[in-house]
């Protein structure tokens, strides 16, 4: 691309204004604010998705402040401060655990991780699904039957001794788990986003972009990936909800980071502990209930990003 | 209205002037599933579309004249013949089809599908400017393509959706996508088809006056014999792959020779005389009946009349050959010229 | 139909007071194009409008106003006393039932016949469109679009119904299978003696098939009259515009001058006011901004909704038809406002100037557009120029 030196730069962005006009940088900004501030309006109507993004941001605002909150030495062993399994009392509203140390505070801290981990694990499986399904939807041929049999047979293994071969073959840590869950959930999406790339590569427009000049590159990211893309936000959400799940099914079964604190592992300390047999109610409940809100409030909010964004994919309104 | 150029059509370039375009023996092939037929979409086909001109290709749906646009740009790869654009044939490279498209563009049928939904008018018509790169400023390329188009003021235009937009607006706004490139060939598939008919004249007249102010020559692909009549130069019909008739619009849409071409005529609702009301369905071009590609239906043969003239066995077993693609009246058919050989000879 | 008034929920006004009459055998056809509410007149007939739209007025079958009518009643109404073609044969028919069994299905639903019965009048039935009885085992994926349009028809008649509406049946498809499907439809409306209301964008075929022709505009009746008459002779501006639209092969006024309207057919949600054509019309008044127009005696059986029409009407300029290209560039931009507020066409008093017609393109002419305007005066001499041009070798 030659740019001219005097009053013009490379065609993607435009001078500031000959007449006092925006150049094309600024009306993109433009144009996406006013979509933005179009879909939060229709988003707003949907009141399951209001109440789960109210949700999520409790739970994202709480588990940023928890450093500020309950700090870090919350989990520390040796200087818990209350007896092993109080039950809850006002010193400590969520009772204690096995180790004396505050639930509540365990609660609020283990749920960075639970978050951390369902967000990251998401990404990479949406990434990795997104990624296969645009490819074979549109190149087709033979790399599309070699991709799609891939996809296949992921898709029928059972994701969590996938999952749970992964996490043992490999250290324990967070990172592991985000690969295990991320290899072994990208399927679904794959599908999802290699059907939707079949349909929009059959519009017409897609055609007018190969007879302006397109190539392979431009009609994926110019074309495709933009109707793609509601399609891809509301599978992240239902994953990131299925994620968190996961991220529990393994550190409750005791392949988790022994080292952190998320609330699977906690499930797997209270069992250990015997607080099922004993009645110790309060180190069961709350984790799980966490874990049950968490994930139902990113499902709402997947659901209602669906449906916000999927009518704009039609011609009238 | 400028000077020394006839009225009628004053961007056409003098007969000496070499053919913008000029398609040679093209024949285009589909394979047939599953052992089936193959189906000859084109098959020989010469065509020459000089600058300033606009064709019509007219004929019914599974004629081939929709291959036939999108062999010429360069979309469908032609499994024989050759094109030739501005004197060079065309190269099916990657790189050499992306110049090529700098130079002919093509506008769709329906607008609607056209558009991508998801982008602004500004970024569909800055899209081949994108992708071209283009030097100099992108914001005045598009504030002046769409001026062109008849959206005026541009600027109001650079941030709707198409869906806020009607669908002349949208037809348009394709047009605008293609002149931003400033090419010198459209290809139009059936621009006016989708629009409702009191816009349909807008748009033509657009079409009309691109032709005079930018020397644009266009091919213009469409069933509707009326549109031929109301902006194109030359016509060329179609039936089965192969052009049966071609030459001026007055003269073949008034005084048509080939039996097809007649019927097409008599059938509209102000046609004078008896409408030829074809039987039977367009046939298919995996089964291509052999002679006279047209026999099976023809009512000339069906009637006697060939049989009378003597041609009756030629068209059920003589081989036409391709009709040559320049501007003088031609026919394919042995009835047509055995009634008329003196006008044969001179055409 | 008496007044009748359609409303959609959201406000949009699809039909804002319609009167037609039609008499058993009579062919009646509607003209109109995208928004101007011919689709819904005929959903309304048979109150198959979604549920949320009113509806105002009466539509008397025979005698019985359909809009009152019980449930049960107009479930035996459907298709027995009126069916339609619907438009888009492509969609209208069920993908994965043989045409033979959907042919037969309202002739079972309305209890006419035993299966068997049913099955050989579906064969009955295909004969009479021209396909053969054996076609009935295909599958419609297995037909051509012209082979579908006939399967719907045949499924129109299968009741023996006092009216068919036909929604645009031959919109389409290629010339060649829209003159055969004409054809079938008025011949087997004239064998049955049943009524037709036949709905299309295209005048000239309109003008052909039917006995009467009525125009219709943003929710409106503007012109109507014997279609001949309508078609050759319309009164009313936007019925000229349309009959121009498709011109005539042969006409040296129209070669090189494509005639149309700037600006677009009007949404029915937001309809311009007083006379909804105003913003487009070439011979606008001032008064037809702020004051809608009922329709007028224009002739013997025939109305127009237009100031022009009517015995103290002024009578309108020459020309009067559009050109197309000396319409305003900025007719596209057309808000209303813009559209109303164009220059030229307006004077003071009442008294109408032509919007830069064929006659004297000189005002309106700007750059570029010397096409439209000059060739509709020259248009003879071009086409002479142009024979005696291109027949040179």
């Amino acid at each position: 691309m030659s740019t001219e030196t005097t009053e013009t730069t490379e065609s993607t962005s435009g001078p500031p204004a000959k007449s006092g006009a925006p150049g094309p940088r600024a009306l993109a900004r433009r144009r996406r604010r006013a979509s933005v501030a179009r879909f939060w309006k229709e988003y707003r109507k949907h009141r399951a998705g209001v109440v789960g993004l109210a949700t999520l941001v409790l739970f994202v605002l709480v588990a940023l402040t928890a450093p500020l909150t309950v700090g870090s030495d919350v989990d520390s062993v040796t200087d818990a401060p209350g007896q092993p399994l109080e039950s809850p009392s006002g010193r400590f509203p969520l009772g204690t655990d096995q180790f004396g140390r505050s639930l509540l505070g365990l609660l609020i801290w283990g749920s960075r991780v639970s978050l951390l981990v369902g967000l990251l694990a998401a990404v990479l499986s949406v990434l990795i699904g997104a990624l296969i399904g645009i490819t074979a939807g549109h190149f087709r041929g033979w790399y599309a039957t070699v991709m799609m049999r891939i996809t296949d047979w992921f898709l029928v293994m059972p994701t969590l001794v996938l999952a749970i071969v992964l996490a043992t073959v490999l250290s324990r840590s967070l990172g592991t788990i985000v690969l295990a869950i991320g290899v072994t959930t990208w399927p679904t999406t794959a599908r999802l986003v290699r059907a939707q790339t079949l349909a929009v590569e059959s519009r017409p427009y897609i055609e007018r972009a190969k007879a302006l000049g397109g190539g392979h590159w431009h009609i994926m990211s110019r074309h495709v990936l933009p109707n793609v893309m509601p399609l891809i936000l509301a599978q992240t959400t239902l994953i990131i909800s299925s994620a968190i799940l996961a991220e529990a099914t393994l550190a409750f079964l005791g392949l988790g980071d022994p080292a952190v604190v998320s609330w699977g592992g906690l499930l797997q300390d209270a069992r250990e502990a015997g607080s099922v047999s004993s009645g110790d109610w309060w180190y069961l409940v709350p984790p799980g209930i966490g874990i049950a809100v968490v994930a139902l409030a990113f499902t709402l909010c997947g659901r209602a990003v669906e449906a916000v964004l999927n009518p704009r994919l039609g011609v009238s309104r | 209205m400028s000077s020394t150029v006839p009225d009628g059509a004053p961007g056409v370039a003098p007969d000496s002037a070499p053919p913008l375009l000029s398609v040679r023996g093209l024949h285009v092939t589909f394979p047939g599933r599953r052992g089936a037929a193959a189906a000859r979409a084109v098959d020989g086909v010469d065509l020459d579309i000089r600058r300033g001109e606009i064709v019509a290709l007219v004929g019914e749906s599974g004629c081939g004249k929709t291959t036939l646009a999108r062999s010429l740009l360069g979309l469908v790869r032609p499994t024989g013949g050759r094109v030739t654009f501005d004197g060079a044939p065309l190269g099916y490279s990657a790189r050499a089809l992306k110049a090529y498209r700098r130079r002919a563009q093509l506008v769709l049928q329906d607008p609607s599908g056209s558009l991508n939904p998801r982008h602004t008018v500004y970024d569909i018509v800055a899209e081949g400017l994108r992708i071209h790169g283009h030097a100099g400023d992108e914001r005045t390329a598009v504030a002046e393509a769409l001026s062109r188009a008849g959206l005026r003021p541009p600027e109001r235009f650079f941030l709707r959706y198409p869906h806020e937009l009607s669908g002349g607006q949208r037809q348009r706004v394709v047009i605008a996508g293609a002149l931003v490139l400033q090419p010198e060939l459209l290809v139009a598939d059936e621009p006016v088809a989708s629009l409702d008919a009191s816009v349909r004249g807008e748009i033509l007249a657009l079409l009309l006056r691109l032709r005079t102010e930018l020397g644009l020559s266009a091919l213009v692909v469409t069933h509707d014999l009326g549109l031929a009549w109301n902006i194109a130069d030359r016509v060329a019909v179609m039936y089965l792959g192969r052009i049966v008739e071609t030459g001026a619009v007055e003269q073949v849409l008034t005084a048509p020779r080939h039996p097809y071409t007649q019927a097409l005529l008599s059938v509209l609702p102000e046609a004078p005389g008896a409408p030829v009301v074809l039987t039977g369905e367009p046939p298919d071009p995996a089964y291509i009946p052999g002679g006279c590609r047209f026999h099976v239906r023809c009512p000339v043969l069906a009637s006697g009349e060939a049989g009378r003239a003597g041609v009756a066995d030629a068209c059920r077993n003589g081989e036409l050959e391709i009709l040559r693609g320049g501007d003088e009246s031609q026919v394919a058919c042995h009835w047509a010229r055995a009634e008329r050989p003196a006008a044969e000879r001179a055409g | 139909m008496r007044d009748l008034k359609v409303t959609y929920p959201g406000g949009a006004a699809a039909v804002r007071g319609v009167d037609l009459t039609l008499a058993a055998g009579e062919k009646l056809g509607i003209a109109g194009e995208s928004g101007c509410g011919k689709s819904t007149l005929a959903l309304a007939l048979l109150r198959l409008l979604p549920p949320g739209a009113r509806v105002g007025g009466e539509i008397l079958l025979d005698g019985e106003d359909v809009l009152t009518m019980k449930w049960g009643r107009v479930r035996a109404v459907r298709w027995a006393g009126a069916s339609i073609v619907f438009q888009g044969a492509m969609h209208s028919l069920n993908a994965v039932h043989r045409v033979g069994d959907q042919i037969a299905e309202p002739i079972l639903l309305h209890r006419r016949a035993t299966p068997a019965g049913a099955r050989r009048r579906a064969g009955e039935l295909l004969e009479q469109v021209g396909l053969p009885a054996a076609r009935a085992s295909a599958y419609p994926h297995e037909l051509s679009g012209g082979q579908r349009q006939r399967v719907m028809i045949a499924m129109a008649l299968a009741c023996d119904p006092r009216l068919i509406v036909a929604d645009e049946p031959t919109t389409a498809l290629d010339v060649m299978i829209q003159a055969q499907i004409l054809r079938l439809i008025e011949g087997l409306v004239g064998e049955q003696d049943v009524g037709l209301i036949m709905i299309s964008h295209d005048l000239a075929v309109l003008a052909d098939t039917c006995d009467r022709l009525a125009v219709m505009y943003a929710g409106r009746v503007v012109e109507e009259g014997p279609a001949r008459q309508v078609y050759d002779d319309a009164r009313h501006p936007y019925g000229r515009a349309l009959s121009e639209a498709f011109p005539t092969i042969g006409d040296p006024a129209s070669r090189f001058a494509p005639r149309g309207l700037p600006g677009d057919p009007p949404d029915p949600a937001a309809v311009p006011s007083g006379c909804a054509f105003h913003p487009r019309c070439p011979v606008a008044l001032d008064l037809c901004a702020t004051r809608d127009q009922p329709l007028r005696d224009a002739g013997t059986r025939r109305r127009a909704a237009c100031v022009h029409v009517g015995p103290d009407a002024t009578v309108p300029p020459d020309g009067a038809g559009a050109t197309a290209g000396s319409g305003t560039p900025e007719g596209d931009t057309a808000p209303v406002a813009n559209g109303a507020a164009e220059g030229g066409k307006r004077a003071e008093g009442g008294k109408p100037k032509p919007a830069g017609g064929a006659a004297d393109g000189d005002d309106e002419v700007a750059d570029g557009r010397s096409g439209g305007g000059g060739r509709g005066a020259g248009g003879v001499a071009s086409a002479e120029d142009d024979g005696v041009r291109s027949s040179a070798p």
